[in-house]
């Protein structure tokens, strides 16, 4: 796979196709499988995406802690907000539908991770669902997300322990910015420019879950991590143009990932982890390994 | 290489793709080595495994690799009552085990009919997985390639004799590792394959009159 957006956008736009003809054909020649085998392991992702979102959204799903859960059904059942009946309230309903069902150990994709899984299906499947598109452009989609996620993985990182949750739900929000532009109809010029958009508003992000568990704040980064999404997308698909080129932002990130202190990487040593409540509930409700 | 299909993937039951599909994995490999679900599991989880391991279903999901659940698999949820329920004996123990052992490290003691086996192995992150230890000996075994691991006396032409009969079977071999702990004592070979070898593959292998044992340990990753 690319090591560099920027040369994978140049080759899409020299051979005059999408970036997710060039993301399935690069796999098909690097892996030596036939396209219509990976684009057949994409579908069944999609398959299970779906899944998780309408399972989250019934609301009676709960963490082993009990920490999170029951909050999806909210977004569907709830008081009207200044963004009710929109698509963007649709996208954060499923973010935190699949990562409540994550937390209760129901079935997910990790795409990248298990701790992210959440933004790039509420992205894919809430717009494609609002537009009315067909699922292989939502599978064209999750190729673009996958190169832009492989080239996260080469040049920074896509683990929270490693990078923050800059490289989980940042570089999720990252993929889903970049896969849903092009799902949309952008270039692939408007796909690097809105997978930096998205990644900029990330930078930095600590990864700080209470109790070290994949549960809060994580659900609810990937609500937020969807809203920066949609920002990134809704930016390049008006035009807009990131001015430090989408290569370099993921050089960033993976530079402020590997300063980052270490309290801020998935230890539960600092941030809201570390807060007097973060502490008292990861005590109450850490339930630990028992003999028996 | 990143693969397209590593990113976007892999499914999994929640909550962590270390302390839950990882954790699986090393369940799954661990049950090669008695050749089933086995009768009595003494599970020790150290570091990260040992504190948030519960919350995470480590626990869960190490038994449910042990009875042979992939870490898709939605009865990993209720890996614990289903493990009582089939007569599976485990036993989870918080354990420190050493300071060179990676934060997500467990060490898996089976017992299946009058077979015994002892391996640790760890989570590296995002499903990955590396076994460290087997029955004593020092060994890397990642389970992303099918992988035949054999202790044999150290007699010459020993990897030309499996190697003849890994071609016959037309099984390419990936990756091979020998370790001895010294000059003509017991040699540790680990192969990774490219294609599923046969139980008569591993029973060829066995037949060896210098091969003391050797498993066959199925492929976990993707």
């Amino acid at each position: 796979m690319y090591r560099s957006l920027a040369d994978a956008i140049r080759d899409a736009e020299q051979k005059g196709i999408s970036l997710a003809r060039l993301a399935l054909d690069t796999e098909a020649k690097d892996q030596g499988r036939p396209v219509e085998e990976i684009r057949a392991a994409l579908r069944r992702a999609l398959e299970v995406m779906r899944g998780a979102v309408e399972r989250g959204m019934t609301g009676d799903l709960f963490s082993a802690s009990g920490l999170v859960g029951g909050d999806a059904a909210k977004l569907r059942t709830g008081p009207a907000g200044p963004l009710a009946g929109t698509p963007f309230r649709d996208v954060l309903a499923r973010a935190l539908a699949v990562q409540e069902v994550n937390a209760a150990m129901g079935v997910i994709v990790a795409a990248p991770t298990a701790g992210g899984a959440g933004v790039l299906p509420a992205v894919l499947t809430g717009l494609a669902q609002a537009r009315g598109l067909p699922d292989d452009a939502v599978i064209d989609a999750l190729a673009v997300a996958g190169l832009i996620g492989a080239v996260v993985a080469e040049r920074a990182s896509l683990s929270g322990a490693e990078g923050g949750c800059q490289a989980e739900t940042g570089a999720a929000a990252a993929m889903a910015a970049g896969a849903a532009t092009e799902m949309l109809g952008g270039s692939p010029a408007q796909v690097g420019h809105a997978t930096a958009l998205a990644l900029q508003g990330t930078l930095g992000l600590v990864c700080d879950p209470l109790g070290g568990l994949v549960e809060l704040p994580c659900v609810f980064r990937n609500a937020t991590g969807s809203a920066i999404a949609l920002t990134g997308i809704e930016l390049a698909l008006a035009g807009v143009e990131f001015k430090i080129p989408v290569d370099e932002v993921i050089d960033v990130m993976g530079e402020i990932g590997a300063s980052m202190d270490v309290r801020y990487r998935e230890t539960a040593g600092g941030g809201l982890a570390a807060t007097p409540t973060g502490r008292r509930l990861a005590r109450e409700r850490l339930v630990q390994i028992k003999k028996r | 290489m990143v693969s397209l299909l590593d990113i976007i993937g892999p499914v999994m039951v929640g909550p962590s793709s270390s302390h839950t599909a990882g954790a699986c994995r090393l369940g799954l490999l661990a049950r090669n080595l008695v050749g089933g679900t086995p009768e009595r599991a003494r599970i020790e989880l150290h570091g990260s495994f040992a504190r948030t391991g519960e919350g995470h279903g480590t626990d869960k999901a190490i038994a449910g690799g042990l009875m042979g659940f992939r870490p898709d698999d939605e009865r990993l949820r209720d890996a614990l009552e289903i493990a009582e329920r089939e007569g599976l004996d485990y036993v989870f123990e918080k354990a420190s085990l050493g300071d060179e052992a990676h934060p997500n490290t467990t060490r898996i003691t089976l017992e299946r009919g009058d077979r015994k086996a002892v391996m640790t192995g760890a989570s590296l992150g995002a499903g990955r997985i590396l076994v460290t230890e087997i029955n004593g000996y020092n060994v890397e075994v990642s389970g992303s390639y099918h992988t035949i691991v054999l202790i044999a006396e150290d007699v010459k032409g020993s990897i030309a004799a499996i190697a003849t009969i890994l071609a016959e079977h037309e099984i390419n071999i990936a990756n091979l590792r020998l370790t001895r702990k010294e000059r003509g004592g017991d040699a540790f070979m680990v192969i990774e394959v490219d294609d599923m070898p046969g139980e008569g593959v591993r029973d060829e292998i066995r037949a060896l009159p210098w091969v003391r044992w050797a498993f066959r340990l199925d492929k976990v990753s993707a």
